[in-house]
């Protein structure tokens, strides 16, 4: 096996320092094609959303692009489109900050720069835009509402979370997003668009030096906040229910789910494969096999993990035609049940290691998606060698070890569970 | 505009760099007539492989809907020495990901894995090109999920309900009008032996082109693709008509309506394809639509999103690569409480503002910039290299078109772009609009794009 995964390891070579400013920089050079990749976290994700304004952090990071000292919300976008670069604000539940794509000609890529650094340091957050986005963020949750599978997401976050900060990602919640004005936004940037503890990735045809110049421009007047920020707390235990939302429409969407998964977590690696056999997998999987393929219930069917900070969730997903709503969900938890029982095969495990070891280049074979890489390893401190270091530790798992981890740590009584469609 | 002179050199100066490790795509023709393009890129160790076979439901008949893209879910049931599944379970075991999409035009299957797996792939694209075997029993599960796929992607989605019956009511005659999913009657009266019938018509060699592109010695895929594929015969396809669409006389409305809080809208216009030997007047209709919404500073957003804030959503899309006839289309979502006429009228406006006054140079050059630039950032994904040829050579094209294409976009004019927002007349438009009536049904989702994966 060891053989196997050494002639596999694609080495990506990154190159990692702290800048003066006190944020940390991880830089791929790859000159091949004239482009460049850039992106910055703040400690400013929806999990830093006040109580009662849940949406804030994602409107913060939306308005950046509102207007600047200098320059108002259509100027910006027509001297992006000027450079034919991309730059925009994101949220995400644990950072927020910028991504910027540009062409590596120099003038160009200077330009953006200025744009991105603009765009940090100085943004307006104009009450007329916010008042537009707010609407606009208002409707788009109403829409997302109408939808059996985004609701159906939604709830079962809030289900999972309670009151804890991993609750509400983004815009769920009209009458939050009401009340978010133009000095929360000004006070949300200045308290975590900082400096220090911030990573900027960088992907793409540019030198070092060249970098730490972009690093420095982008960074240097940041917000000077020293305020601390809180720890995330521990995800408390929440009561568990099995809920449903009455939609119309020919289909059930149906979504369980615990928290389980830390970033730092030491069944990390006996977990994620593990779902590559349970509801990773695709076709490999067990639940693919006997929702889609053997039952023809369902166009698919997936679980996953997401590592975050703090306990993320272990989620299944998938939606079937309202009449057998009820056995598609009694599948799916006959198929955990006896998966968390039994463990998985010798044969399973092989496979599984098989195409997450030998697939393991494709998930970073492009700067775009090599990028977000950069940002995890930045953000919760993994070692410079992840990449190389990732494949080495799916090797050597065990069915033993696998069987003991989903024992320990899903225990189906606590998923929740929530439907969406016809009312049975 | 600065920016006018310099995109055009750009491209040239900023390729130079690249030669090393990216190569300009090499092809050959098999005897069988099987097309083989073939791109190094080694910048990393991986390979796409797209195999393109040019069948999708602009082929199809009316009480035959679906059947491209059902056939495109059999292939993974096996063939005679290949069992059920081994196919997706080879290629994973191979540390590979494969999948397939089928379109208006063609059936694709794809598949991502370390370069020096890639003769396992072909051994089996091979295989199912000649000896699939469908499966009653098999055939009976798959259809159930086919129609699972149909309620999650059209049915319960106002964006697809709407993308259907826009082109269901666009077209009379023209294939394109039926959708790539099938009409689900179709779905339930679909038989194996049809899909046996469709298999035998059109998977064969000469109806293929297979597109590499990865960290491979093109010389060296030849040999392989030999190997494996220049053994199966080449059979007659069928003739494909043109069936060309009368001329529309009129205006034609339809409303539909769904529970949901929303009001959506599509008017679409008959607008020439690129079609190949035509003259160019497409591609003034394809800068049309960039200087629409191509980017975030273009006038759709600019002025109905943000502007005006009349619309939640709005954007043009114009596709001029199909086999089939094309639409110049502008979709739009609309805040709650307005009325559709209101959205309406405004996209008339953005319409007549460009015929009555033109579009400016700046925004002109902006746009073919944005080509140039595009051309460079899709260089960034194997994936999107191996879409274009495979697109290119399933319509008519070679991929060799793909310069000449985009030098003769940078030359259309400001008066040729005009001249394109005057000929959308109200006698070749088609308005459909959904309207929401209470409720709530899920409408989500995408309001572009006409192909199903797997």
């Amino acid at each position: 096996m060891f053989v196997l995964v050494s002639t596999l390891a694609h080495a990506v070579e990154i190159q990692s320092w702290i800048a003066p400013q006190g944020a940390r920089v991880l830089l791929v050079e790859t000159h091949a094609n004239p482009i460049l990749d850039v992106r910055v976290d703040f400690d400013a994700g929806s999990r830093r959303d006040p109580p009662g304004k849940e949406g804030l952090a994602a409107m913060v990071a939306g308005l950046l692009d509102s207007g600047t000292g200098q320059l108002d919300e259509e100027a910006i976008q027509q001297q992006l489109a000027n450079s034919a670069a991309q730059l925009n604000g994101f949220a995400e539940l644990e950072t927020a900050g910028v991504r910027m794509r540009s062409l590596s000609r120099s003038d160009l890529q200077e330009r953006v720069t200025g744009l991105a650094t603009l765009l940090l340091t100085q943004p307006t957050f104009a009450t007329a835009v916010l008042n537009r986005e707010r609407q606009r963020a208002i409707e788009s949750l109403l829409q997302k509402q109408e939808d059996a599978g985004a609701s159906a997401d939604i709830t079962l976050q809030q289900r999972m979370y309670g009151d804890h900060p991993y609750a509400r990602p983004a815009f769920t919640a009209v009458k939050s997003l009401q009340a978010i004005q133009r000095e929360d936004l000004l006070q949300f940037w200045q308290q975590h668009y900082r400096a220090a503890g911030a990573v900027v990735s960088i992907v793409g045809d540019i030198k070092r030096q060249d970098a730490e110049k972009l690093v420095n421009v982008m960074l240097r007047n940041l917000p000077q906040s020293t305020l601390p920020l809180p720890d995330i707390a521990q995800v408390p235990p929440q009561s568990v229910a099995q809920l449903h939302l009455a939609r119309p429409g020919s289909q059930t969407h149906i979504a369980m789910g615990m928290p389980v998964l830390r970033r730092d977590d030491p069944d990390y690696y006996p977990l994620l494969v593990g779902n590559y056999i349970l509801g990773g997998g695709g076709f490999d999987s067990r639940l693919m096999q006997e929702l889609r393929v053997r039952r023809g219930l369902t166009y698919g069917v997936r679980s996953h993990f997401t590592p975050l900070q703090q306990a993320g969730p272990f989620v299944i997903s998938l939606a079937t035609r309202n009449a057998e709503a009820g056995l598609a969900l009694q599948t799916t938890r006959e198929v955990l049940g006896h998966y968390i029982k039994e463990g998985p095969t010798e044969a399973e495990l092989k496979q599984a290691k098989a195409n997450i070891i030998g697939g393991f280049p494709l998930r970073y074979d492009s700067n775009s998606k090599l990028l977000p890489y950069l940002a995890v390893i930045g953000q919760y401190h993994l070692p410079l060698s992840y990449l190389q270091d990732y494949p080495h530790a799916v090797a050597q798992v065990s069915v033993a070890q696998i069987r003991d981890a989903w024992q320990r740590r899903i225990d189906p009584q606590q998923m929740q569970i929530v439907t969406a469609g016809a009312t049975p | 505009m600065v920016m006018k002179a310099k995109s055009g050199l750009m491209l040239a100066m900023l390729l130079l760099l690249t030669g090393v490790v990216m190569a300009a795509p090499q092809e050959a023709i098999l005897p069988n007539g099987m097309k083989v393009v073939v791109e190094r890129d080694a910048r990393s160790p991986v390979v796409v492989s797209q195999l393109w076979y040019r069948v999708g439901s602009v082929d199809e008949v009316n009480g035959h809907t679906g059947l491209s893209h059902l056939l495109e879910h059999m292939m993974f049931k096996g063939t005679a020495s290949v069992a059920d599944g081994e196919y997706s379970r080879r290629i994973a075991q191979a540390g590979g990901k494969e999948n397939a999409f089928t379109s208006r035009d063609y059936t694709v299957y794809f598949a991502q894995l370390s370069a020096d797996k890639l003769p396992l792939l072909l051994e089996l694209e091979a295989d199912r090109m000649a000896n699939l075997q469908i499966d009653e029993a098999a055939f009976l599960r798959e259809l159930e999920v086919v129609k699972e796929e149909r309620r999650l992607r059209t049915d319960d989605q106002a964006g697809g309900l709407l993308q259907e019956a826009l082109y269901a009511n666009a077209f009379v005659a023209n294939p394109v009008r039926y959708p790539v999913i099938g009409w689900m009657d179709d779905l339930v009266q679909a038989r194996a032996e049809d899909l046996r019938q469709w298999y035998r018509q059109w998977y064969v060699p000469n109806n293929v082109t297979l597109v590499i592109v990865g960290d491979v010695d093109p010389a060296q895929v030849f040999d392989q693709v030999k190997h494996y594929f220049a053994g199966l015969p080449a059979r007659t396809l069928p003739v494909r008509k043109p069936q060309r669409e009368p001329l529309q006389q009129g205006i034609k409305r339809v409303e539909l309506s769904a529970p949901s809080q929303f009001n959506y809208l599509s008017m679409a216009w008959h607008a020439p394809g690129l079609k190949p030997g035509a003259d160019r007047q497409a591609y003034a209709y394809a800068l049309l639509e960039a200087l629409l919404s191509g980017d975030a500073a273009a006038r759709l957003p600019s002025q109905m999103e943000r502007g005006r804030a009349l619309a939640h959503e709005a954007a043009a899309d114009y596709n001029m690569l199909g086999r089939g006839e094309a639409l110049f289309v502008i979709t739009a979502t609309q805040p709650r409480g307005r009325q559709p006429a209101e959205l309406e009228v405004a996209i008339c406006q953005q319409l007549r503002d460009i015929v009555e006054h033109g579009v400016n140079e700046q925004e002109l050059a902006r746009a073919r910039l944005r080509l140039d630039a595009d051309e460079i950032y899709q260089r960034d994904s194997l994936f999107a290299q191996a879409m274009r040829i495979g697109t290119l050579e399933s319509v008519g094209f070679s991929w060799r078109d793909a310069d000449r294409i985009r030098q003769q976009m940078q030359q259309v004019t400001a008066e040729q772009v005009r001249q394109a927002a005057a000929s959308l007349q109200d006698t070749q438009l088609t308005v459909v609009t959904l309207l929401g009536k209470g409720g709530a049904v899920p409408v989500a989702g995408q309001l572009k794009g006409d192909g199903f994966v797997r």
